[in-house]
């Protein structure tokens, strides 16, 4: 008798989702891909650089381990090492394959792929195709799970949105609970195996650069169930987003690259055109505070310094979050020549022209570097046993996790152009360990007790039916926008501890005024709103692992900023002093302050002790309506953590 | 020029595939740099119609509000566009919405675009590889067939070329420009071209390209610029010498 097909449900049709989809299927295994609307409309068309891989075409000396320290830095040492340096090495064939599946690269004149380089690295690492490069990754992936669907091998749910996972008694995950958000009914789906590729969750801060659908719910709803959930304090902030009514929007760091000025009136409220306020009365704080580097801090420092004026100083254009970017006193050819692209993006969704206007800027909640908590397993060489089903796997058996669902791959401040790249690998990744699992599973699903399935099902309709009847006097929308507006403020970049505790407790206010909630639209077709509602509710409990992680963690790592907890690096400091540090600690040599220049060996001592305490995961668990916070270790077997330079 | 306080919206609202729509009025408040979707946005957090009626939040699809994804198409004042580039204050007021209305309706705003990936699978809008598996780079091609390529594969199937189309309507099969589009950009890759003859056959059929009536407004409404027009008589070219062959070699 043939073997049964193994059957994946995956939840997501980005980056990470279609490609699972094309892996799992092109393994034989019969996929149901479930997206909240077309797949080809999910966030990651959003991405626009590039994605990186050390190919090396421009002889420089790229390596795939010059790319895996990169990214291990870039991430402050916060992410497994065997992960990263797997995917590095992976990154060369996921290129070419993301070429021969009909990219459009730009390519050199002998036609092979460009490359070019971003985010301050010193290789020509990234390819792209045009400044849409998330775009065409999706729509090429979106292109081979239809050829797979086309062959009857993939089923496409559409508008369908993923509530929960069915887990049986063994605890192991044996389907997922779907909700038709055309018809509104509610129903489940048998599997060997469920992956969520739901993306990050932007929505918990509102106005983010994340899409609409980005709000976490599904990650979150796995932690409710049981999962744990990674660093997730950990959130990547852009310096430099539009502001808009309904979302932030990216502005490229080469605006400042270009020669682009960050400025806020000196005085406070000041309603003036900015053009006719003269020079002296302007304040150019990055170039004040920063002579040497002036505009051209790194990201994290220009974030920080954004936010400081902003809430600090209360310097804000106009009284409102924002400051201004100008480039006006550049010529307009010379901006048509060299930002052409980007300022007509502005121009787009503000009405203003940049080339006469200065723009308006602030710092956005740009990517999530924490998520569900999944597991991988090494080999001996340092590099991930690609056979192993506990890849890629949430802490619930059957239950996986990738793209920037999962927390794996990130620190508080990875490198551009790697998200793209991460999304992908864990994608392709873990068809094998997700076919492995299925293989090993003592029992099918189709010998799970359909009473599993029905109580699962029935709670989820009650759950419902509850949601629909709720009538307080709280507007559902107008409550997520409350806490969006609570997160911004003090969840952000700069982190004080007493804010922070109060931050709690305005969530537990908004916990409390979400059982006031009124379900405003109790209608029975392609109602959104019950459903809003659960995410609502969802985004509460995210906020809540956001704001106690942040709270916890007491140090100053990647972008995050506690500065209670600076641990005041020396500005001469040579990060490969500390290498030199542990060298002689090892050697079991004297340690004297005669060795380095001073301050130096106090600051050493301070950033190792530091590490033994915070070099680690978050992990939260759910107990008692909130999370409980422990700590894991990374797997820093590869590369020793060093200080950073932030310059 | 002091800014007005507020925003008048006229909505057509239907509440179910089979319902008679009708219009709604709407008062939202006027804020800097609004745009359709913030000021929908507004009207979920507070349902009640410019009248005082309190009514069920408009439903209404997006998601990226970067002009990327394609969902937040829809009409407004008459002209098909996306939601998240209309600013309020670069409109005519009041502010009209409606549906799209060469889709079936689902709810509101949100229309049925299915008929648009349906499609994509008629003319095998791929590329048939020998596996994912690491074989090696891709084929080599000029820089200048990809920029030709990149534009045309910039189509976030929105729609707004099918529902300013003439010839495509609710009740026929027209394929329509975009799907032409993607003949032609899978034709130009190296790869692809070996299926060539599949998606010309596809397009040669009830519903096809000899079906276009040249009206050329697809090409005016696309919000990605992409060269329709030109698709159409590019792919229209090579289905004629496909037809030419047919008749020698069948």
């Amino acid at each position: 008798m043939p073997r049964r097909k193994k059957k994946i449900i995956i939840i997501g049709g980005g980056l990470a989702g279609l490609s699972a989809a094309m892996k799992l299927c092109e393994r034989d295994a019969e996929v149901v891909i479930v997206s909240f609307q077309n797949l080809k409309r999910s966030h990651s068309v959003c991405a626009q650089g590039g994605i990186n891989a050390a190919i090396d075409a421009k002889n420089e000396g790229d390596t795939p381990e010059k790319h895996f320290y990169d990214t291990i830095k870039g991430g402050d040492f916060l992410a497994h090492q065997p992960l990263v340096r797997d995917m590095c090495h992976q990154a060369p064939a996921i290129i070419h394959l993301l070429d021969r599946i009909g990219v459009a690269f730009n390519r050199t004149g002998e036609g092979r792929l460009a490359f070019r380089r971003f985010g301050g690295t010193l290789y020509s690492r990234t390819a792209f195709a045009g400044a849409t490069t998330g775009q065409q990754l999706v729509y090429s992936l979106d292109e081979q799970v239809r050829r797979f669907e086309h062959d009857g091998m993939v089923e496409r749910l559409e508008w369908h949105e993923y509530l929960g996972a069915v887990i049986d008694d063994e605890g192991v995950c044996r389907g997922a609970v779907l909700h038709d958000l055309h018809t509104n009914k509610l129903f489940t789906v048998k599997g060997d195996a469920v992956i969520l590729a739901t993306g990050g969750p932007g929505q918990v801060y509102v106005r983010s650069t994340n899409s609409v659908v980005n709000t976490g719910a599904a990650a979150t709803q796995a932690y409710l169930q049981g999962a744990k959930y990674g660093n997730g304090e950990f959130i990547q902030i852009h310096p430099t987003a539009i502001p808009g009514q309904d979302k932030l929007r990216l502005m490229s760091e080469s605006a400042r690259g270009e020669g682009g000025r960050v400025w806020v009136p000196r005085r406070a409220d000041d309603k003036r055109d900015p053009k006719s306020i003269p020079e002296s009365e302007r304040y150019y704080f990055l170039e004040e505070k920063y002579p040497l580097y002036g505009n051209l801090v790194p990201r994290d420092v220009a974030s920080r310094e954004i936010y400081d004026i902003v809430y600090n100083h209360r310097l804000g254009v106009g009284g409102e979050p924002m400051v201004f970017l100008d480039l006006t006193h550049k010529s307009k050819a010379y901006l048509e020549d060299r930002l052409g692209g980007i300022l007509d993006i502005y121009q787009k969704f503000t009405g203003d022209d940049p080339k006469i206007t200065p723009m308006r800027i602030f710092p956005a909640v740009h990517y999530s570097m924490g998520g569900l908590w999944t597991d991988f397993e090494r080999d001996s060489h340092g590099l991930i046993d690609h056979a192993s089903p506990r890849n890629q796997s949430t802490s619930i058996p059957g239950l996986y996790a990738a793209g920037e669902a999962d927390y794996q791959y990130h620190g508080a401040n990875r490198l551009g152009a790697n998200s793209l790249l991460s999304c992908i690998y864990t994608g392709l990744m873990m068809s094998r360990a997700v076919i492995n699992f299925s293989n090993n599973l003592n029992r099918s699903f189709e010998d799970v007790p359909s009473t599993v399935y029905e109580q699962t099902q029935s709670y989820w309709e009650n759950r419902f039916r509850d949601i629909r009847k709720m009538d307080g006097s709280e507007n559902p929308y107008q409550l997520h926008k409350e806490l969006g507006d609570t997160m911004m403020s003090s969840v952000l970049i700069v982190r004080d501890n007493k804010t922070l505790e109060k931050t709690q407790h305005a969530i537990e206010d908004i916990e409390t005024r979400f059982k006031d909630v009124k379900c405003v639209d109790t209608s029975n077709w392609a109602n959104p709103t019950p459903s809003f509602i659960n995410q609502l509710y969802c985004m509460i409990h995210l906020s809540k692992i956001i704001a106690k992680g942040a709270l916890m963690r007491d140090e100053f790592r990647g972008a995050h900023y506690k500065p209670d907890f600076d641990l005041r690096q020396p500005g001469d400091f040579d990060p490969f002093e500390y290498i030199d540090y542990l060298e002689r600690k090892k050697n079991g040599e004297a340690m004297e302050d005669s060795h380095y220049p001073e301050g130096h060996l106090d600051y050493m001592k301070r950033f190792e002790e530091n590490n033994k305490k915070w070099l680690k995961s978050s992990i939260a668990t759910y107990k008692d309506n909130g999370p409980e916070i422990t700590y894991e270790d990374v797997d820093t077997s590869i590369v020793t953590p060093r200080p950073r330079k932030y310059d | 020029m002091t800014p007005p306080k507020s925003v008048r919206f006229t909505i057509k609202r239907q509440d179910r595939p089979d319902s008679v729509a009708y219009w709604q009025n709407f008062e939202v408040e006027w804020k800097p740099h609004a745009n359709v979707i913030s000021c929908l946005q507004d009207i979920q957090r507070r349902p009640v119609t410019a009248e005082g009626e309190s009514v069920n939040p408009v439903a209404w699809d997006c998601n990226c509000l970067e002009e990327v994804c394609g969902s937040c198409t829809m009409l407004i004042n008459g002209k098909v566009r996306q939601a998240c580039t209309a600013l309020i204050d670069k409109l005519e007021r009041p502010i009209y919405l409606e549906p799209m209305s060469k889709f079936p309706a689902v709810r509101d705003l949100q229309v049925n675009r299915s008929r648009m990936f349906d499609n994509l699978k008629k003319v095998k809008a791929w590329l048939p590889v020998d596996g994912t598996h690491d074989l090696g780079e891709g084929p080599v091609m000029s820089d200048a067939v990809r920029a030709q390529r990149y534009v045309l594969s910039e189509c976030m199937s929105c729609g707004c070329c099918l529902e300013a189309c003439p010839q495509f309507t609710k009740d026929n099969n027209f394929m329509g420009a975009a799907t032409f589009s993607q003949v032609r950009l899978f034709n130009l890759h190296p790869t692809g071209s070996m299926q060539k003859e599949e998606r010309l056959e596809a397009v040669m059929g009830e519903g096809g390209i000899a079906d276009c009536g040249n009206a050329q407004v697809c090409v005016e409404v696309c919000p990605k610029n992409i060269p329709l027009t030109e698709s159409i008589a590019e792919v229209g070219r090579q289905s004629s010498l496909q037809m030419i062959k047919n008749f020698f070699v069948k």
